[in-house]
């Protein structure tokens, strides 16, 4: 079910500016890939890019092909909803639908998508929570506002909505950074956990965390300010946290710059 | 590197810690200013004989800031002084804020009062005449209301779809040019709004439905009254709509749900209580609203309850009818309407705020 994902010269804009230029990459399913590099360097922006959410800026654009299992998302007669269904997103700051329960919250994407049967968003729901390590935590209170769950709860109820429409590819802007050690460690247990089933790609500016939790590790970095973000280096993770080809990301993991 | 850890405060001497208590002016004291300052305003006004009780209080305000920044100017210090006289400054202007709704509120319930019985809500002033001490409000509530009505429901789609263009799809110089007329609108007069709904719809489409005559309705008022609503409906619920996160949108965008569904099921709802609130400012507003009215719809005394057809009166129509009219029971009479329909707002609002927050989280 996971799907391999290819991009070929990648290049996003935000109106005049250029923000990433001549990104080659190419991810297997069923990995986890961390994306890694100073602020400012086009992580997000890339990641962005591989469900099209660059896009939703006003005057944001992307050049270039981007494939999921050698089909490219960037045709003209490409249904954004229905990639965007496919591969799945988790932001920064926990977002829960403030306005729905908990239980809501995980069907959104199924009920706005059509499903109407009781039955099936319950079993969907149940299976979400669980794989999203929330079920024991919230089952008896799914009625209750998803607002009023703890930081690292709102986040594991985000990574449960996005699984609920049984995605294939799961994208992590920096999943962790508002979250504290112990809802961290929940949180990369699960990236485990889901690897069996999708395909992750996660930004992340901790790097003892990409080293963990990732099987390739992709390096992103700026000349200076105002440059388009480039990609350094891409190889195993053990290879760039223990012998990387490129001066660069050696500076930048052993904290020389960045 | 440990010099710069610990900065010296700039008003102890090093190797000392800084004074942290100090002199305070005692809690009786602001009040015994403000006995003295109102004593002394009283003095001052009685004694001249220049003034009445309003003078003593304007005065003795005046008076009780000198006061308070003298004293605690003496005891305390500068930045005391200066702290207290303004908290005492700004609750001062709250009071001052507040006096004319207590005022307003106290007015109309005394007055009104009198003439709020079965009668006022139960007939119309139909075949009622100069010397008559009954007649009531009937035709006018029923008039305000079906008005009012009918006015919501053609602004509320109408402007909450307007600030949905606006803030959602609008780009560029369209969008803008349409927020500035709605900006414009907001500036119209009613009379004007009345005048335009005479000239276009009374005169000119109207005889189309009434067998060649011009004729007035209720239905022509809510026209009218919808011409003032809806700027107000269109830039509140556009503010609101702004204020719904970004990050929201996106993750709604990111489940692969399409953006109509996204607006329609993520970020009305949480904008919702927002919209309601505007929505009801410009209820408000229309039900107070006499000019339009009195110039579409015609007035009259007698119950008409086809908004379509005939005259219809209003509320505020009512009051500013009665409060014209030579009978001696007509005061009474325009009282008792305007505090009903003020009684008529609060409830609607009150109503509108607790539909809004209803059911938020029922599975």
């Amino acid at each position: 079910m996971a799907k391999r994902i290819d991009a070929t010269s990648v290049t996003a804009y935000y109106g005049g500016f250029k923000a990433i230029e001549d990104i080659n990459l190419t991810v297997e399913p069923k990995t986890v890939t961390a994306l890694i590099g100073p602020s400012g360097c086009g992580k997000s922006t890339f990641l962005r890019t591989i469900n099209r959410m660059h896009e939703v800026l006003p005057a944001a654009r992307v050049e270039g092909k981007l494939t999921i299992d050698d089909q490219n998302i960037y045709e003209r007669d490409v249904d954004v909803t229905a990639v965007r269904r496919m591969i799945g997103m988790v932001f920064q700051r926990p977002n829960p639908f403030p306005t729905m329960s908990i239980f809501d919250n995980v069907v959104a994407g199924l009920r706005l998508n059509g499903v109407r049967k009781k039955s099936v968003l319950e079993d969907a729901a149940e299976r979400a929570l669980k794989s999203a390590n929330l079920w024991d935590e919230v089952k008896d209170r799914l009625g209750k506002p998803g607002a009023g769950l703890s930081g690292g709860q709102q986040q594991r109820l985000c990574i449960a909505r996005t699984i609920a429409v049984e995605p294939q590819v799961v994208l992590m802007d920096e999943p962790c950074s508002a979250l504290d050690p112990i809802s961290t460690l929940a949180i990369e247990d699960l990236m485990f956990k889901l690897k069996d089933r999708y395909t992750i790609i996660i930004v992340t500016h901790n790097m003892q965390q990409a080293a963990r939790v990732s099987d390739r590790t992709a390096f992103f970095s700026i000349e200076q300010t105002g440059d388009p973000g480039r990609l350094i280096e891409y190889d195993d993770t053990q290879k760039i946290f223990s012998n990387p080809s490129v001066k660069k990301t050696e500076d930048y993991i052993t904290g020389r710059f960045g | 590197m440990t010099t710069t850890m610990t900065p010296a405060p700039p008003s102890a001497a090093p190797g000392q810690s800084p004074q942290l208590r100090t002199r305070k002016l005692p809690v009786v004291a602001s009040l015994g200013i403000a006995v003295a300052a109102v004593v002394l305003a009283a003095a001052l006004v009685y004694g001249a004989g220049i003034g009445g009780t309003a003078l003593v209080v304007a005065l003795a305000v005046v008076f009780y800031l000198v006061g308070l920044f003298a004293a605690s100017n003496a005891v305390e210090g500068r930045r005391q002084a200066r702290n207290r006289t303004w908290s005492a400054l700004i609750h001062s202007a709250f009071v001052l804020a507040l006096l004319p709704l207590a005022s307003v509120t106290w007015t109309l319930v005394s007055k009104g009062i009198e003439r709020l019985d079965g009668d006022f809500f139960g007939s119309s002033m139909n075949n009622i005449g100069a010397r008559d001490p009954n007649g009531g409000a009937y035709h006018a509530i029923v008039g305000t209301l079906e008005q009012v009505g009918v006015a919501t429901l053609i602004t509320v789609p109408l402007g909450i779809a307007c600030a949905i263009y606006i803030v959602e799809y609008g780009r560029g110089r369209f969008a803008f040019t349409i927020r500035f007329f709605v900006d414009v609108m907001t500036g119209i007069p009613s009379i004007v709004a009345g005048l335009f709904v005479l000239a276009f719809w009374i005169l000119i489409v109207s005889p189309y439905f009434n067998d060649g005559r011009p004729g007035y309705s209720g239905f022509a008022a809510s026209l009218a009254l919808s011409v003032l609503m809806l700027p107000t409906i269109v830039r509140s619920t556009e503010e609101m709509l702004r204020l719904v996160p970004a990050p929201l949108r996106e993750g709604s965008y990111a489940l692969g749900i399409p953006k109509w569904k996204t607006i329609l099921r993520i970020v009305l709802p949480t904008a919702l209580p927002g919209i309601v609130t505007g929505v009801m400012l410009a209820v408000a507003r229309a039900a107070g609203e006499t000019a339009p009215v009195l110039l579409v719809a015609g007035g009259g005394a007698a119950i008409n309850f086809n908004p379509f057809e005939n005259n219809q009166s209003s509320l505020a129509l009512f009051v500013y009818q009665q409060a014209g009219d030579a009978s001696r029971y007509a005061p009474a009479r325009a009282w008792a309407a305007a505090l009903t329909l003020v009684a008529l707002v609060l409830v609607l609002t009150i109503a509108a705020k607790l539909l809004a927050r209803r059911n938020r989280f029922s599975r």
